[in-house]
């Protein structure tokens, strides 16, 4: 596996204030890469993904009827992938995110490994991606913010 | 991280008297109604900003009856804050996932047995591992059960009863829970595949977060008569059993809160957060939600069912006796986030309402008919618990609830600090021996479950709970203390 270079100054995500659940802001200088980061920073409140095996692939193909709704139901599904298929995610490509008649559209790659619990330590379980205070901008580079029930 | 900056809450509520204080309804643009939020001089000054102004945003939604309402306990959620409750016009409301939240039917069962304290604090330790071990927990746990699809759409049908009729307990149980163990308005024709395929392995698993399996003794006696009338007296030990519909409430929710977006425009409604998604309640979204949600609700009973079960078989084969030998009967099972439809009296007239309870518990008075004939003269059973290492509480609904909340009260303590500082500033190990010293056995998946839920990041039981005491909504009845806490 090659190890990508990674810019000091670049932050991925930062967490929240949140009192019972978890707020996060990604960012990433194109859309895409706000979208991947905020997977990663979903992943980040459960359980650690740094050290985590890309073994497993899953493809995602979304379509939603504006860009927040598309957040959330991206982050959506890969809980249901966590969940349903036992994989806990740490690597995500989000392809481009291109807008038509329909509304928001991507496509996107998620690499992880299989849960293991003998290994795998959870922290915290996230039970869903809320609307709550939900954003997606761009100032210098693009930001988005997703409080998650857990 | 920014830590939350505190307002005072005076500069914005209007006291009406010293356990309620009222959001003027000019406060914000489109509200219908006042808010109102039951907390007392302490609580008040904890109060997060936030949860005043979510309260206000519930105030907005058509058909709202009376007041957008807070309990004691009630912190900053999404759309509705955590211990809200409002009631919207079976007509002229709506009916909205944000005044549920996910986690459908969260909520909490209490069963008593004959043990006392003295015979059961040895044994703790020991009682608790299997506990752990018998009742699965955690993140990624898996069900036992195995259920099938059909065994599924049966629980998805008829909750706590399919479990009865398979094996999981008595009918004495369905007497002893809130509506009987299910709800009559469920349609799994409403839940989705993936709502199926979350809930079916984690069928028959406590969860994580603040879900916890507990075994309690009574350490203080409130009210003689009601606690005989219940079956509750001093030193006798009890099990809590907390957690709700898992997956599957939590998928239901997230997809009709994408169908619901939808109708909140085909029906122009205009929403303040779009967490309150909503659709007006008998309109055939609005009917599509509460089928499904009626389903989860179903589910989360058939699950604390299922739960009691093993929790019956586990304290059989660790005191050798059998289940009616240990007295482990049912006393109550209540729901704390779901929706309703009830009658209620509004300014003299009975009108069919969607009673919203996210974070509160139903508090029905003495003479109810939804109460079970056993507890009828005395009101129902109302199941407070606590954080972990604290006291729960069991009180009896009064009728002042149907006056001032409809039919509400609060649903637990309530956090006043976030899981991520918890992990800052305390050690799982550090607490579990604290509470080891205080005689509290806990088993956990994880030392840092443990840190999140430090008895510390949550509001004293005892406050919030003499609140609704004060307001005569429900009166206590005992205190129960934990011996032995397992948690995922």
């Amino acid at each position: 596996m090659l190890l990508e270079p990674v810019a000091e100054e670049e932050k991925k995500y930062e967490y929240l204030y949140h009192i019972a659940d978890a707020k996060f802001r990604a960012y990433g200088d194109t859309l895409e890469k706000a979208f991947g980061n905020a997977a990663l920073a979903m992943f980040n409140v459960m359980t650690e993904t740094a050290n985590l095996k890309h073994e497993m692939i899953k493809q995602v193909e979304l379509t939603s009827h504006d860009i927040e709704r598309l957040l959330v139901d991206w982050l959506s599904e890969l809980l249901y992938l966590f969940e349903v298929e036992g994989i806990i995610f740490g690597k995500f490509e989000v392809g481009s995110i291109k807008k038509d008649e329909d509304g928001f559209s991507l496509k996107a790659n998620a690499w992880g490994e299989n849960i293991d619990l003998s290994t795998h330590h959870f922290d915290t379980q996230v039970k869903a991606v809320t609307y709550h205070e939900l954003e997606v901008k761009k100032n210098d580079v693009y930001c988005v913010q997703v409080v998650l029930d857990t | 991280m920014p830590e939350e900056i505190k307002i005072d809450a005076r500069s914005i509520l209007k006291k009406v008297n010293d356990y309620t204080w009222d959001i003027p309804q000019d406060y914000k643009a489109g509200m219908r109604v006042p808010g109102r939020i039951f907390v007392s001089a302490p609580l008040l000054a904890s109060l997060e900003h936030d949860t005043i102004e979510q309260t206000a945003n519930v105030a907005t939604l058509p058909g709202i009856q009376k007041y957008a309402m807070a309990m004691p306990d009630a912190h900053t959620g999404y759309g509705f804050p955590i211990g809200g409750v409002a009631a919207f016009d079976r007509e002229t409301g709506i009916i909205s996932p944000g005044g549920v939240g996910y986690d459908i039917n969260c909520g909490v069962r209490i069963i008593r047995t004959n043990l006392t304290a003295d015979e059961v604090r040895p044994g703790m330790k020991e009682l608790i591992e299997r506990l752990f071990h018998e009742i699965p927990s955690g993140v990624g746990s898996k069900s036992k059960l195995r259920a099938s699809d059909r065994e599924l759409t049966d629980a998805f049908l008829h909750g706590a009863k399919w479990a009865v009729e398979s094996g999981y307990g008595t009918d004495g149980d369905l007497k002893h829970c809130e509506e009987n163990g299910y709800m009559d308005a469920a349609d799994p024709s409403k839940v989705s595949e993936k709502a199926r395929k979350r809930g079916k392995p984690q069928f028959g698993t406590l969860g994580s977060g603040n879900h916890f399996l507990e075994v309690q003794y009574v350490d203080r006696v409130y009210d003689d008569k009601v606690a005989e009338v219940f079956g509750l007296s001093k030193g006798q030990v009890t099990v809590m059993i907390h957690c709700g519909s898992r997956g599957a409430g939590h998928q239901i929710c997230t997809d009709h809160l994408g169908i619901l977006e939808k109708a909140t425009r085909k029906y122009g409604i205009a929403l303040p957060d779009r967490q309150l998604a909503c659709a007006p309640a008998e309109s055939p979204e609005g009917q599509a939600y509460f089928g499904a949600m009626a389903s989860a609700a179903n589910y989360a009973w058939a699950n604390r069912q299922v739960i009691t079960h093993w929790v019956r078989e586990t304290f059989t084969n660790f005191f050798g006796r059998d289940t009616d030998e240990l007295g482990m009967e049912l006393v109550y099972d209540v729901a704390h986030n779901v929706a309703k439809l009830e009658e209620h009296t509004i300014n003299g007239k009975k009108r069919m309402v969607y009673v919203h309870r996210k974070g509160a518990t139903r508090s029905f008075p003495p003479g109810h008919p939804d109460v079970p004939e056993a507890y009828r003269k005395v009101g129902q059973p109302v199941l407070i618990p606590g954080s972990m290492g604290t006291p729960s509480f069991v009180l009896h609904g009064r009728q002042e609830a149907m006056e001032l909340t409809f039919g509400s009260a609060c649903h637990g303590a309530g956090r006043v600090a976030s899981r991520a500082a918890a992990k800052r500033e305390f050690r799982g190990e550090t607490i579990q021996k604290e509470l080891a010293d205080a005689g509290i056995s806990v088993r956990a998946t994880h030392p840092s479950v443990i840190a999140e839920e430090a008895p510390a990041v949550y509001k004293a039981s005892e406050d919030v709970v003499d609140v609704v005491h004060q307001l005569d909504i429900a009166r206590k009845v005992v205190r129960v203390m934990p011996l032995g806490v397992a948690k995922g």
